[in-house]
């Protein structure tokens, strides 16, 4: 029987093993989201060969879909940490979820100032209506939600657990942004990059796509457990855990 | 699982549930009627007759764009799998406007010919070097397919 996972998960969750998890790990996580960043920027700004069509002008790509996957990914774990945090109250589940949203909040912001220079260069407008930027632009609306609930209620569990209810209601919206342009007649082009099936983009230009997709895993996980770790001390300030690490910080 | 657990668990499976339900049944009722654009054959069986300003989506017919010498005003022929339209335009054009690439124009009919207010590109999901599109035009030439005609999303 493998039940050491859900005993190992159980564990983790309790803010103390997850403060030294996440301290242990992130330095590596950091040092993944730089070496791999900087090895896709190269890749991807001076390696790749320039676009038939475009020109240099495509290589916001390398910037712009990573940080799009991201904008929707980390959606997905924060809807996923609220729906934990709503059913079972784990803290850990709120912290996670709203430390979260600015990360994905600014993910957003950057897809949507990228795809917009590039827009005007190549379609010649900054911004249209159409249904993929829109579901894109509401995206940020319900992360800047999430972070503005979450932040006007003076109890911060009442917070987390009252913005987790509008995280895990606007997952509707990630499936509309990721299919927005099957469904419906779009100015954005479709998907490049295909799970299922061949990807629209030659070899040479698709591994510096990846890496940086990689690098910006990296850095989610490094950021959250940052974040994650300054809330928990927050949170727990009164706790004999939390006084021990104080206390070591005031002798060294 | 405790009760209390249960309880809450039913009641966020049953809202969600429910905003999944909604949200499903609105994005249905858009694909019906939210229309970013029309395409010449759907201008012309009459489709696009309550706008008065629309969007004209396409191809730009290879050959077709005519330029005033003294003027911004250009000229050129939209065309879909079963109908062509010819399109007005006064303004600068953006730099991936060429022949036989996708083109969303903005504007209103006047008589057969349309007058566009903007003129939007259209880029595809193709990514590769320039030397790689060379060597398939080549490998192509043979046979006469226009391969960008594929990657046109079909009308709706």
């Amino acid at each position: 029987m493998a039940n050491w996972i859900p005993l190992w998960l159980h564990k983790l969750s309790s803010p103390p093993v997850f403060y030294g998890f996440a301290g242990k790990l992130r330095p590596w996580a950091i040092a993944l989201a730089l070496i791999l960043g900087v090895a896709a920027l190269y890749g991807g700004l001076v390696l790749a060969p320039p676009d038939y069509q475009q020109g240099d002008d495509y290589r916001i790509i390398f910037i712009h879909v990573p940080c799009a996957w991201m904008s929707l990914f980390i959606y997905g774990v924060m809807g996923i940490a609220a729906f934990i945090a709503l059913v079972w109250r784990i803290k850990l589940a709120e912290v996670v979820a709203m430390a979260s949203a600015p990360i994905g909040a600014s993910f957003t912001f950057i897809t949507l100032v990228t795809g917009s220079l590039w827009g005007e260069r190549m379609w010649g407008t900054w911004w249209t209506w159409d249904a993929r930027l829109t579901s894109e632009l509401v995206l940020l609306f319900l992360y800047l939600g999430v972070i503005g609930l979450y932040h006007s209620f003076e109890d911060r569990r009442q917070g987390a657990r009252t913005a987790a209810f509008l995280a895990l209601i606007g997952i509707v919206n990630v499936p509309i942004v990721h299919f927005s342009v099957n469904w419906w007649n779009t100015l954005h082009q479709g998907s490049t990059i295909r799970l299922l099936g061949p990807s629209s983009i030659a070899p040479s230009m698709i591994w510096p796509l990846l890496t940086m997709m990689a690098a910006t895993k990296c850095y989610y996980v490094a950021s959250l457990f940052g974040r994650t770790r300054t809330d928990l001390l927050a949170l727990e300030s009164g706790k004999d855990w939390v006084r021990h690490i104080a206390e070591n910080e005031v002798a060294r | 699982m405790n009760p209390t657990r249960q309880r809450r668990l039913t009641i966020i499976i049953a809202v969600l549930a429910a905003v999944i339900v909604a949200s499903a049944l609105v994005v249905y009722a858009l694909q019906q009627n939210m229309n970013y654009l029309f395409t010449p054959s759907q201008v012309q069986g009459g489709e696009a007759a309550r706008y008065k300003t629309f969007r004209l989506g396409g191809m730009v017919k290879a050959g077709s764009i005519q330029r005033s010498n003294d003027s911004l005003k250009v000229t050129f022929t939209v065309v879909d799998a079963s109908g062509d339209m010819p399109v007005e335009y006064n303004g600068i054009l953006p730099d991936l406007f060429r022949e036989n690439q996708s083109v969303i124009a903005t504007g209103h009919m006047d008589g057969a010919r349309f007058v566009a207010t903007e003129v939007l590109a259209k880029h595809d999901e193709t990514y590769m070097p320039k030397e790689l599109k060379d060597a398939m035009a080549k490998a192509h030439s043979g046979k006469h397919i226009d391969e960008t005609v594929n990657q046109d999303k079909p009308s709706p």
